[in-house]
């Protein structure tokens, strides 16, 4: 489209995207740095090189539709607009976090805007993301179901289970593959017996493309075609997003595995957020002076919800006994 | 009015999921071989063709579908889950253990995983170690279950209607043994059980036997035989296995000052084991004979008719202990 409000709403998109990536690096790069002050409990997963993955597809959903991530999970629940200072105040385990402080960063969720959690057990987000599908389809809704997943988690049978029933019943299921080539250390090559995933989720008969998951317009336009099918009744589809990840598996790993020059080539080569800084320029729609202020803004952000959660309470420690079990409800009883 | 008949078991749940599916339209089932005819022990009869949609066949896949039923109840509103057997649950413990049980906790209050799933356990005729066990232990060893093993049709119609009213996971255990027997039930719609509530099948004043399964009922027969010895034997059916009656069961002993404790689980870490230790550390002083627990030994299931007995506590081994407790 050439008319003025096609050039618009491309400017807007391209705007959303970006302001997405940089807020997820953000608070990936604050939640780092406090990480190294001790202020972060326990490990961290960033995803810092795989923003446009969950990027791509923010603009896309609603929150009545619904996520299931993984424990690389911070930059689906900002996609699916979970609050980043309680997010933050999360990690720290301070009383004001989003789960009270007790989940931590592989646990963070977000209910309120259909983020149904991030996971410590790899695979574990395939049934319940497709379980959140079968409400929507029997409240007759035309929400979707999201569940990110790493190429590792493709070894887990649940993936099959899963897969079959939903293209079974024809659940609203978007499969979204982080492909970063590794779980923890171990190569891809070691982990699956393919490294051409979509053509073994096309088996199952569900529509699935590779993608370049370093590029956050294919990411979006990849999925809103596949979306767009499911708000109309489709079935589940597959995309194999091809990503990297620049820093260790966690906050503790040391990355023996692979070489300093490894990983600067990739964030030479392969930054997402740099890539669509070049290509938007190249394009026409977005310049330097519209995007600067996006990082600066995003910056600004995520110091300010890691100062405001240094700040926070901790909780106290009779709080542990709380949220085991429902409070209890008044009924008659035989 | 409401009005008490005798019903089966398999009757009394049937019941309970009609009432409250009826209540509640949100409440899904979904289940391997439940259409057309209920399910391998019936107790879906007639469900489908009064909800129409609600009754979901599954795929062979425990651990798909019991996840499925987590983001179903997170996502809004009570799911059944059917796991043939109970044994099949060892395919979907991440689905119940990691997942249903912790959401509530790891999202601070956020979420609610109304997720019942329900299994016939215990021994079975001929079909060996793998469609027999006993689990009733296993799942009340982690926080964020209830864990309900009814022992009449009015404790299975009551908990379950509970268990589909309430926001928490629920690992529901029948007994094969006694979706044939009859007992008393309810008509009353709005009448439910509460979890943790044991009752006291039958009143006593000499020993306490709280038995559960099918060991309730061996247990009252015991004490029908007993009782024209002049033994007098208050049988209480816990009833769950988490959160267990501790009240209900440290009060009896406070009266009878004896104790037998039978279930059918094995014997290590089985729920008989946790009741007798916690009237060790907070009855002991009504006591006047060591408790006694009477459950499997520590075998698999064997296959052979003549092998199956020697694996299962039977009425001797619980008036045995009756005797010694009494001795
Ligand atoms: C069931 C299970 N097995 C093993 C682990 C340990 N573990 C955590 S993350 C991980 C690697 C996952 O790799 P991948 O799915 O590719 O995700 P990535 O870390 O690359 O984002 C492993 C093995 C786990 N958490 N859960
Ligand atoms: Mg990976």
């Amino acid at each position: 489209m050439t008319t003025a409000s096609g050039d618009n709403a491309a400017r807007a998109l391209h705007l959303d995207l970006y302001r997405m990536m940089t807020r997820i690096r953000a608070f990936e790069e604050a939640a780092l740095y406090e990480s190294g002050r001790g202020n972060v409990y326990g490990p961290l997963h960033a995803c810092i090189g795989q923003e446009a993955i969950p990027a791509g597809l923010a603009p896309l959903l609603r929150p009545t539709d619904y996520v299931t991530s993984t424990h690389r999970g911070h930059g689906h629940a900002l996609a699916k607009g979970a609050d980043p200072q309680g997010m933050m105040a999360e990690l720290f385990g301070r009383a004001d976090g989003i789960c009270r402080g007790k989940g931590g960063s592989q646990h963070i969720a977000d209910f309120s805007v259909g983020m149904l959690g991030a996971n410590g057990i790899v695979g574990a987000g395939y049934g319940i993301a497709a379980g959140a599908a079968l409400r929507i389809r029997q409240a007759g809704r035309d929400d979707v179901s999201v569940v990110f997943f790493g190429d590792g988690a493709m070894a887990r049978g649940t993936l099959h289970e899963v897969a079959n029933i939903c293209v079974l019943w024809k659940l609203p299921v978007l499969f979204v593959c982080e492909h970063n080539g590794f779980a923890q250390w171990v190569p891809s090559s070691e982990n699956l017996c393919t490294d051409a995933v979509a053509g073994l989720m096309a088996g199952y008969g569900m529509p699935s493309r590779q993608v370049d998951g370093t590029d956050a317009l294919a990411m979006h336009g990849c999925a809103a075609g596949f979306i767009a099918d499911m708000r109309a009744g489709g079935g589940p589809a597959f995309i194999d997003a091809r990503a990297n990840r620049f820093h260790g598996h966690n906050s503790m790993d040391a990355q023996a595995y692979r070489s300093r020059d490894d990983v600067s080539r990739l964030r030479a080569e392969a930054d997402p957020l740099a890539l669509f800084r070049a290509a938007t320029a190249a394009a026409g729609v977005l310049a330097a002076a519209d995007m600067d202020p996006l990082d600066a803004a995003a910056e600004a952000e995520m110091r300010a919800a890691a100062e405001a959660a240094l700040a926070g309470p901790w909780p106290d420690p009779a709080d542990a006994w709380e949220d085991i079990l429902a409070p209890r409800k008044a009924h008659a009883h035989g | 009015m409401a009005e008490m008949r005798e019903i089966t078991f398999r009757e009394a749940v049937n019941e309970a999921l009609r009432e409250e599916m009826r209540r509640d339209p949100r409440i899904l089932i979904l289940g391997e071989d439940i259409l057309p005819g209920g399910g391998v022990f019936g107790v879906h009869g007639g469900l489908d063709e009064e909800f129409p949609g609600r009754l979901l066949q599954t795929p062979i896949a425990e651990a798909g579908f019991v996840g499925m039923g987590v983001g179903a109840a997170l996502a809004g509103g009570p799911v059944i889950c059917e796991v043939m057997f109970a044994d099949f649950m060892t395919v979907c413990m991440d689905e119940i253990i990691n997942q249903a049980a912790k959401f509530r906790y790891m999202s601070g209050g956020q979420a609610s995983v109304p997720l019942i799933v329900r299994a016939p356990c215990g021994m079975g005729r001929g079909v060996g170690a793998q469609h027999t066990q006993s689990f009733e232990a296993l799942f009340a060893h982690i926080p964020g279950l209830k864990v309900a093993i009814p022992g009449t049709p009015a404790a299975a119609k009551g908990l379950l209607k509970s268990a589909l009213r309430g926001d928490d996971p629920v690992v529901f255990l029948e007994y094969k043994g006694l979706y044939a027997m009859r007992g008393p039930v309810s008509d009353d719609p709005e009448l439910l059980a509460e979890f943790g509530r044991g009752s006291v099948e039958r009143p006593g004043r000499d020993v306490t036997l709280v038995a559960s399964g099918t060991m309730l009922h061996k247990g009252l027969e015991v004490a029908a035989e007993l009782a024209a010895d002049g033994v007098d034997i208050e049988v209480i059916d816990p009833r769950c296995a988490a959160p267990i009656d501790h009240e209900l069961i440290l009060a009896s002993v406070e009266r009878t000052t004896r104790l037998v404790v039978a279930d059918e689980s094995v014997l290590e870490c089985s729920l008989a084991s946790e009741i007798a230790a916690t009237v060790a550390e907070r009855g002991f002083y009504s006591l006047d004979a060591p408790v006694r627990r009477v459950a499997s030994p520590r075998m698999p299931k064997p296959f052979s008719p003549k092998l199956e007995p020697a694996s299962l506590p039977q009425k001797a081994d619980i008036a045995a202990a009756i005797r010694e407790v009494l001795a």
